[in-house]
């Protein structure tokens, strides 16, 4: 069997598969660090929900407040356990979660989410 | 197999009719089982709001703030700072919540042969009507801005697409355009909004922004901020326009108040003490 134009041919698979795992060489040893979830450093331990259902659904949540708050003007807090939280955001998730950076970024960053909050929503200022 | 071609044309005609007939067939079939089983309950409009009972006014009394000028930028500041008005230079670019107006430009409607010489130089506040019919609503593609159950035209700004239609079809301008990033910084790098209030957010660059009758302070209790910035003056009355007993209603009973632009038919909430 012979190839014939063997050089081009070759040479034109090694360009195309180059161009086809582009991404993950472009991507390789990034420094992508996985997210090291922290408990808030007011010390506060319990949130609206549970871990779990927060890491997976806090998108579904918010807009959930959202459209209670602002459509049906029910802006009541919450009370949960005993502690009560502001349907809000920037008034109510950031008061423990005080870091947009460590909080937000961190995950959204890993996983190439790039929500639009804070295009109006104040982020709380970095204190560290 | 040895078909004849006019048998074959007639299958085919057949089939052909049956391929486009039965489905439809079916479905009018299976339509008649679910109407027959199910009545003819009906849904509410889509987007009705489910009504408080509330219907939030103001009386704004002129001469007030013509007694007292100071009052007129007073209410604009308190109004600015709790929402993070932004002012940018150029007036093309205003935002405007709530903003001063002169009696031709606030009343163009009224027409006076000889009028008193001092209506021209009164101050009015001018700011969203909070119409009961609001034509903004009825525009928006998005449903981005609605009457909510308290009577108060809302925008929900996550989604506002900013078409602009809402601008288009208010009849008193009350709506502003972000064409300029809210945040950002003049040539001088003075930023927009002087002075940010943490508890309330800004807006973005392409959409639209309006009054909103401090929806939020009324949860809490408060009164907008314009009104108790000159709640000593009893400049501004603010109230529910559906309890009898509130001051509001009692005012509007007692003084002779005007609407801007009545025969638009928008029916607006907001009243003038002349």
């Amino acid at each position: 069997m012979r190839l014939y134009d063997g050089g081009k041919i070759i040479a034109g698979l090694v360009i195309f598969i180059g161009l086809l795992t582009f991404p993950i060489w472009w991507n390789h040893g990034g420094e992508k660090s996985i997210p090291n979830p922290e408990k808030p450093k007011n010390g506060s331990t319990e949130c609206v929900k549970d871990v779990e259902y927060m890491r997976t659904t806090h998108m579904k949540l918010l807009n959930d407040w959202r459209d209670e708050v602002v459509r049906d003007g029910e802006r009541k807090d919450l009370v949960i356990q005993g502690l009560t939280y502001e349907k809000s955001l920037q008034n109510g998730c950031m008061k423990c979660h005080a870091s947009k950076k460590k909080f937000c970024d961190e995950c959204h960053d890993f996983t190439a989410v790039k929500p639009y909050c804070w295009d109006c929503h104040i982020q709380p200022e970095e204190t560290t | 197999m040895d078909v004849k071609r006019r048998k074959f044309l007639k299958i085919a005609g057949l089939s052909a009719i049956a391929g486009v007939g039965a489905p439809s067939a079916l479905n009018m079939l299976f339509k008649g089982e679910v109407q027959a089983s199910g009545g003819h309950a009906q849904e509410p409009a889509h987007g009705a709001a489910v009504q408080s009972g509330k219907r939030y006014g103001m009386v704004i009394d002129v001469k007030k703030f013509d007694e007292h000028p100071a009052l007129v930028q007073k209410c604009i500041d308190a109004c600015n700072s709790t929402h993070n008005v932004p002012q940018f230079p150029n007036p093309k670019d205003e935002i405007k919540w709530i903003w001063k107006e002169t009696y031709e430009h606030a009343f163009p409607e009224h027409s006076h042969y000889k009028k008193n010489d001092k209506i021209h130089d009164l101050p009015f506040l001018i700011l969203c009507n909070h119409c009961d019919d609001p034509p903004c609503v009825r525009v928006c593609p998005t449903k981005a801005t609605f009457k909510n159950k308290d009577g108060i035209v809302m925008m929900d700004y996550h989604r506002c697409i900013g078409c602009r239609f809402c601008m288009a079809a208010c009849p008193y301008g009350a709506r502003s355009f972000n064409w300029r990033d809210p945040r950002g910084k003049d040539e001088h790098e003075n930023p927009f909004i002087k002075k940010t209030n943490p508890e309330f957010p800004t807006r973005m660059r392409g959409v639209v922004e309006k009054c909103n009758f401090c929806a939020k302070r009324l949860k809490m209790g408060l009164q907008p901020a314009c009104v108790e910035v000159c709640a000593e003056q009893k400049a501004m009355i603010f109230g529910d326009m559906n309890d009898k007993n509130s001051e509001i209603s009692k005012v509007l009973r007692e003084k002779f108040t005007i609407q801007r632009k009545p025969t638009v038919g928008s029916n607006p909430s907001v009243f003038y003490i002349i």
